[in-house]
């Protein structure tokens, strides 16, 4: 959450993807260079920007499932903890 | 650069060496890997690069921006509250309260809980509390978190399990029985592993690590390899890690096969390959650390297995790298030294998707 590791990691997780391909693919998503997917300074402002959860914690801001409901939105995988929480609260499909 | 380099052993001694000296282990090292894994050695390129990672005279050395990798764990958040003899510093969290901290003030990439008893036949039986506990925390984490256990075929033979143990019938040349027997195990541990993720399933889990699967041997990483295939054809949403407990797969049957292939004696590269064909999302590489070799030794050999394994997989690769394994020496606190010197090599010449 402090850049986007765990933004690679489920891309890892979900498509299978290799460290290079996971980062190209994020870098993509997030309109960046790869080089910056560590970069404290621009991911910060995005995940604020895009409510993908901060590692500093601001009151009402995103996080936890709230976040994953954007992470999965924003990359286009299944997270099955969000798929769960839709279908507990009726969200339209 | 001082012709002195300090360097440790692989039970954590520090230890002096001359620059011939580490040139001559990160040799043999890698010489070691390349006989027994019928691999190739590392390039001179590549062991010029490891002599400079050595011999850097900073006490924690990284990889240059842009390298970094991600990090899973095998139950890291219990670090914070268990005790000596589960590696941990005995701060009285929770595991929600772990599993956060983790998260947020270490940063981590990924997170995960398991049991205490961290090994999947003694989840069976508490499955209610675990995944209660997972789905409350999961609403909670914004990082993935994964359930983690070890297969660990051992917990069901006698006295702690329905089959005999195959050791006692080694020991009265029951060759034939003592096969049966792990087979018999197999299909206990393959089942479990089924209901226990099922379980899982049902509460949402974000993914699942099998970890040190084939550490009570070759029969034990067929049902692990087993029960992957099965819930993958169940559950394909259900990312997986299927972690291994060391560089070759040890023979305990001799003669189990996955897809036509024998288990025992796989090396990374093999290991890597069955994973993949299984349907394992993250193949995970243990290369178990040598204490009477140095450091530079036993990294050389473990970079010499991991790019062979990094080369052969189609899947993500994560190298362990806690106490032990991967090159990081043998001992409670693994020195930042050669942690930081083991992440780099197996990033920068292993090329490791995560650590």
């Amino acid at each position: 959450m402090r850049t986007a590791g765990d933004l690679v990691a489920w891309m890892q997780m979900t498509r299978k993807m290799k460290i290079n391909e996971a980062k190209a693919y994020m870098a993509g998503k997030l309109g960046i260079d790869i080089i910056d997917l560590t970069n404290e300074e621009v991911m910060h402002q995005l995940r604020e920007d895009l409510g993908l959860g901060l590692v500093t914690s601001v009151s009402g801001s995103p996080k936890g499932i709230r976040a994953k409901m954007k992470i999965a939105e924003l990359l286009d995988i299944r997270i099955n903890s969000v798929g769960l929480f839709k279908s507990q609260i009726g969200y339209p499909e | 650069m001082s012709d002195e380099i300090l360097t440790r052993m692989g039970d954590g001694e520090r230890i002096t060496m001359s620059a011939s000296e580490l040139k001559e282990e990160i040799l043999t090292g890698t010489e070691d890997a390349a006989e027994k894994g019928r691999i190739a050695q590392l390039t001179a390129e590549e062991l010029d690069k490891l002599f400079e990672i050595m011999a850097d005279p900073s006490r924690m050395v990284s990889v240059e921006p842009g390298q970094e990798v991600i990090v899973t764990d095998d139950g890291g958040t219990m670090s914070f509250y268990s005790g000596q003899d589960g590696g941990g510093v005995g701060v009285p969290l929770s595991r929600m309260q772990a599993i956060l901290t983790y998260e947020r003030a270490c940063g981590a990439d990924t997170t995960s809980m398991g049991h205490s008893d961290y090994s999947y036949k003694p989840v069976k039986s508490i499955i209610n509390f675990e995944t209660n506990e997972y789905y409350t925390a999961s609403q909670m984490t914004t990082a993935p978190f994964f359930y983690g256990a070890q297969p660990n075929m051992g917990l069901y033979y006698q006295p702690d399990g329905p089959c005999v143990n195959p050791a006692e019938l080694f020991a009265e040349g029951d060759i034939e029985g003592a096969k049966k027997t792990q087979e018999e195990a197999a299909e206990h541990l393959r089942r479990d592993l089924g209901f226990v993720v099922r379980k899982f399933d049902e509460v949402g889990c974000e993914g699942i690590n099998f970890d040190t699967s084939g550490s009570a041997g070759d029969a034990d990483y067929m049902a692990a390899l087993q029960a992957v295939r099965d819930l993958k054809k169940d559950l394909p949403h259900m990312p997986m890690i299927l972690g291994a407990s060391g560089e070759f797969v040890l023979g305990m049957h001799g003669s189990v096969e996955f897809d036509g292939k024998r288990l025992a004696g796989m090396y990374p590269q093999e290991q890597v390959q069955v994973a993949e064909a299984a349907g394992a999302d993250i193949a995970g590489v243990a290369v178990n650390t040598n204490t009477n070799e140095s450091v530079a030794w036993n990294l050389a050999r473990a970079a010499t297995f991991v790019k062979a394994a990094t080369a052969a997989s189609n899947i993500p690769v994560h190298v362990n790298v806690g106490m032990g394994v991967g090159g990081v020496p043998m001992m409670e606190q693994p020195p930042v030294d050669s942690v930081s010197r083991v992440s780099k090599t197996l990033v920068q010449l292993g090329k490791a998707d995560g650590l």
